[in-house]
């Protein structure tokens, strides 16, 4: 049996961003891209409790709760601005909201 | 009391009886509907008469259908002849106080009424353009006054009896008034301009009083016409006494005949001051009825009777003749306008008369016979006596207020009947209108003795003496006697004598005329008998200088004749003289009876005879066509037409150039917005359009394209510092 070491942690927390950013760009559901989104940001959490781990320094714990903290307010604001959007064009598909162009 | 300081209060009274009776007569004497809706019909029945005789008078229908009389109508037969008579009095109270100052001249200013507007006179100094509201007495003003306010008053009393039947009672006097004082402020004012005033309201007052019968479309073009041939005149004295003021800096009389006393007069040239005269005498031949502005006094006698003797016979028609007079230091100074001014006087007073020779309508011939007289006292203007002028028109305001009264009596008998041909045999039945008006006709023929004999024989003497008269001049005066005598006896002649020509219910009418119309006849035929004596020719030795009044009485008034007369004459050829004008006049009327009395077919042959000339005679001499075909077709008319294709083509023409041009220039514009203009813009965006298309591509609206340009472009930066280190 193998211990865990921080490689494997980094190693878990490269795929969830992958994972994470391929959901976003590929996606056409809002809803899963913003789930994707929280991917992204565990994966950095990971990251940083990993280290903080490993350096045996509790400023990266710290730091991933400021993000844990901000992921949520993000993901409200999020799902809110979903919301507002569905009101004016009832659809959830992000192919379709292309008003940015031009 | 002090009368003279009085004197602006002389045309007050009349204003204030004016004043009554426009603002408050109606109430006095209120008019019928009826009577109104009457008037179109009247318009109708006087348009199927010819034009000579028939204007059938307001009267007959007066008799036939007029309002009943309002009681109060009495207080405006009582208050108009009151005020005039006021008048008469207090010019009268002041006329003789005046008679006991020394200089004979008394002026009151009340106010001043143009104030001071600097100007540059001709020679340079500076002088302020401005008048008084100031009166003036002198010898000639009392005089003019005297006459204006007697026979005015005498004319208010008769017109109670002749207008008594008429409606707008009221009216009629209310404007009589205002005439009246009219006139008062032309004869007393002190300046020019103040005269200009009351020689302006004369005019109003003659066109409100000739068309007083608004209703006839005659008497409403006879009012315009003398409105407007007036208007001519008027434009003359305006341009007159500017040009008077621009010499002699001032337009009170009295200093613009000291400024005149320097000059040196303009024997030689015609320069400022002779244009100055001629100016003024263009605007007396319009007030004075002169060749050629005189067509408009004969169609004056569409007004009332009574009118025609007021204002066409005896006070307005003078004051072109007193504004002459008035102006006579400046005409002293101008012999060649004089020239002229003796000119026009002698071919009015023939062309008139000889005009009155040949109409049948009795208040034609006298409008005639007072166009003539005028040219008499105008003739003498122009020979510089200005007395014997004032003098004719002094005799003149009586006998041809007679005479106008009397035929308004006589076409009151006949029930509105003018034309003579349908009169004759009036003497018994209107005796004292007959025996008044013979009284007249004598006065006017020059028969020794009466008023117009002393007027006229001075001024035909004057004008065979003066400097400035000619035996031309004085033939021409001759002969009109004899033609004033012919017509004066003609008239007569078919008025009252032989059988009568009218149709039975008229004569059936005939009658009296009541004593409101007769005692001013009377009064006024006394005049005409007795009002010559006080200008007994100096010829009658034997008479004390107390008859010759007048001339000494206005000697103060008048400078003398420059080139002074004609060193002592021989009387023999005075003597000569006056016996044959008196020859002539008595010729004049024997012809007259031998024609229209003695052998009644005469005329009709005559005039067959000479066919041509009695045509000539009896249409004018064509004067007013001539009128008509040169100004009011010619120039009205067609000038008008000219004016109309002037517009059309040159006005109208510019305009529709002007916007030619703008359209042509817009196509142009339009040309170069489109294409030019608008080519730049388009381009511009096209360049735009065409350069972006490639970044267009990259700027699709998909927020994941976007988020793979960052992914991508971090792993750019990534790989870039993986490969460095």
């Amino acid at each position: 049996m193998h211990p865990v070491t921080p490689s494997h942690y980094l190693a878990l927390s490269v795929a969830l961003l992958l994972i994470g950013t391929a959901g976003v760009l590929v996606r056409r559901n809002l809803v899963i891209v913003l789930m994707s989104l929280e991917l992204i940001l565990n994966a950095v959490n990971i990251n940083l409790v990993t280290f903080s781990q490993y350096y045996q320094h509790t400023h990266g714990q710290i730091f991933a709760i400021f993000v844990i903290t901000v992921a949520v307010a993000e993901a409200a604001l999020g799902l809110g601005i979903l919301i507002a959007l569905f009101r004016n064009k009832p659809t959830v598909q992000a192919d379709e909201i292309d008003l940015l162009k031009w | 009391m002090n009368f003279l300081d009085l004197i602006w209060l002389i045309p007050l009274f009349p204003l204030a009886g004016a004043a009554m009776m426009l603002m408050l007569g109606r109430n006095l004497d209120p008019q019928p509907a009826s009577e109104v809706a009457l008037a179109p019909g009247l318009e109708h029945t006087h348009q199927d008469h010819g034009h000579g005789h028939g204007h059938a008078h307001g009267q007959d229908h007066g008799h036939a259908h007029g309002p009943p009389a309002s009681p109060l109508r009495f207080l405006i037969s009582w208050i108009c002849p009151g005020m005039v008579l006021l008048s008469f009095l207090l010019s009268a109270g002041a006329v003789r106080q005046l008679t006991a100052t020394e200089s004979k001249v008394h002026e009151v200013v009340l106010f001043r009424w143009i104030a001071g507007l600097p100007f540059h006179l001709a020679d340079g100094r500076l002088a302020s353009f401005g008048a008084d509201w100031g009166f003036l007495l002198d010898p000639l003003s009392s005089v003019m006054a005297l006459v204006v306010t007697g026979v005015g008053f005498l004319i208010h009393v008769y017109s109670i009896g002749y207008m008594g039947h008429e409606s707008g009672y009221y009216r009629f006097f209310g404007y009589l008034n205002l005439f009246v004082f009219f006139m008062l402020m032309l004869v007393l004012a002190n300046n020019y301009l103040l005269l200009f005033v009351g020689w302006e309201g004369v005019g109003l007052c003659s066109y409100l009083l000739i068309g007083f019968y608004f209703h006839k479309k005659s008497a409403g073009d006879a009012g315009n016409k003398a409105f407007i041939v007036n208007r001519i005149g008027d434009a003359g004295f305006i341009l007159g006494m500017l040009l008077l003021f621009s010499v002699a800096g001032s337009l009170s009389f009295l200093d613009v005949r000291q400024a005149l006393a320097g000059m040196h007069p303009e024997v030689a040239h015609f320069g400022v001051l002779s244009a100055a005269a001629l100016l003024l005498f263009v605007g007396a031949t319009g007030k004075s009825a002169q060749f050629p502005l005189f067509v408009w006094l004969p169609d004056a006698m569409e007004g009332p009777t009574p009118v025609s003797a007021l204002i066409h016979a005896a006070t307005m028609v003078t004051a072109g003749v007193y504004m002459v007079a008035r102006s006579a230091d400046l005409y002293v100074l101008t012999p060649q306008t004089s020239a002229i001014v003796a000119g026009v006087g002698a071919l009015t007073a023939i062309l008139a008369a000889s005009i009155g020779l040949v109409q049948n309508d009795i208040k034609r011939v006298l409008a005639y016979s007072t166009v003539s007289q005028l040219g008499y006292m105008v003739l003498a203007l122009g020979v510089g006596a200005y007395w014997v002028a004032v003098f004719h028109l002094y005799t003149h305001a009586f006998f041809k207020a007679l005479l106008f009264l009397g035929s308004g009596s006589v076409i009151h008998a006949m029930g509105g009947e003018q034309d003579m041909r349908r009169m004759g045999g009036l003497k018994d039945k209107i005796p004292i209108t007959y025996r008044t008006m013979l009284v007249g006709s004598l006065a006017i023929a020059g028969i020794p003795g009466l008023a117009g004999f002393f007027s006229k024989d001075e001024i035909l003497w004057q004008v065979w003496s003066s400097p400035l008269g000619s035996q031309a001049l004085w033939s021409v005066g001759l002969v009109t006697a004899g033609m004033t005598a012919f017509y004066m006896w003609r008239l007569m002649a078919m008025t009252f004598f032989g059988a009568s020509r009218a149709d039975a219910h008229t004569q059936a009418h005939i009658h009296e005329s009541p004593a409101t119309m007769t005692v001013p006849l009377i009064v006024l035929a006394v005049g005409s008998a007795l009002g010559g004596w006080i200008g007994v020719p100096k010829l009658w030795a034997a008479f004390p200088d107390s008859f010759r009044l007048f001339e000494h009485w206005l000697a103060p008034v008048f400078p003398g004749v420059h080139g002074e007369h004609a060193a002592h004459h021989d009387t023999s050829i005075e003597w000569l003289l006056m016996g044959l004008s008196v020859v002539v006049a008595v010729g004049g009327i024997a012809l007259a009876r031998h024609f229209y009395q003695v052998r009644p077919e005469l005329p009709d042959r005559v005039a067959a005879s000479a066919g041509p000339l009695y045509r000539t005679l009896y249409n004018k001499w064509y004067v007013d066509d001539i009128y008509s075909f040169l100004f009011v077709e010619g120039l009205c008319k067609k000038g008008g037409q000219a004016m109309g294709r002037f517009d059309l083509g040159v006005v109208d023409g510019g305009v529709n150039g002007a916007g030619w041009l703008t359209r042509v220039s817009s196509v142009v514009s339009i040309w170069w917005d489109t294409w030019i203009i608008d080519g730049a813009v388009r381009l511009t965006s096209f360049l735009v359009r065409v350069g972006s298309y490639p970044v267009r591509l990259i700027h699709n609206g998909q927020f994941q394209t976007y988020a793979l340009y960052v992914v991508a472009g971090v792993l750019l930066f990534l790989s870039y510092y993986v490969a460095r280190s």
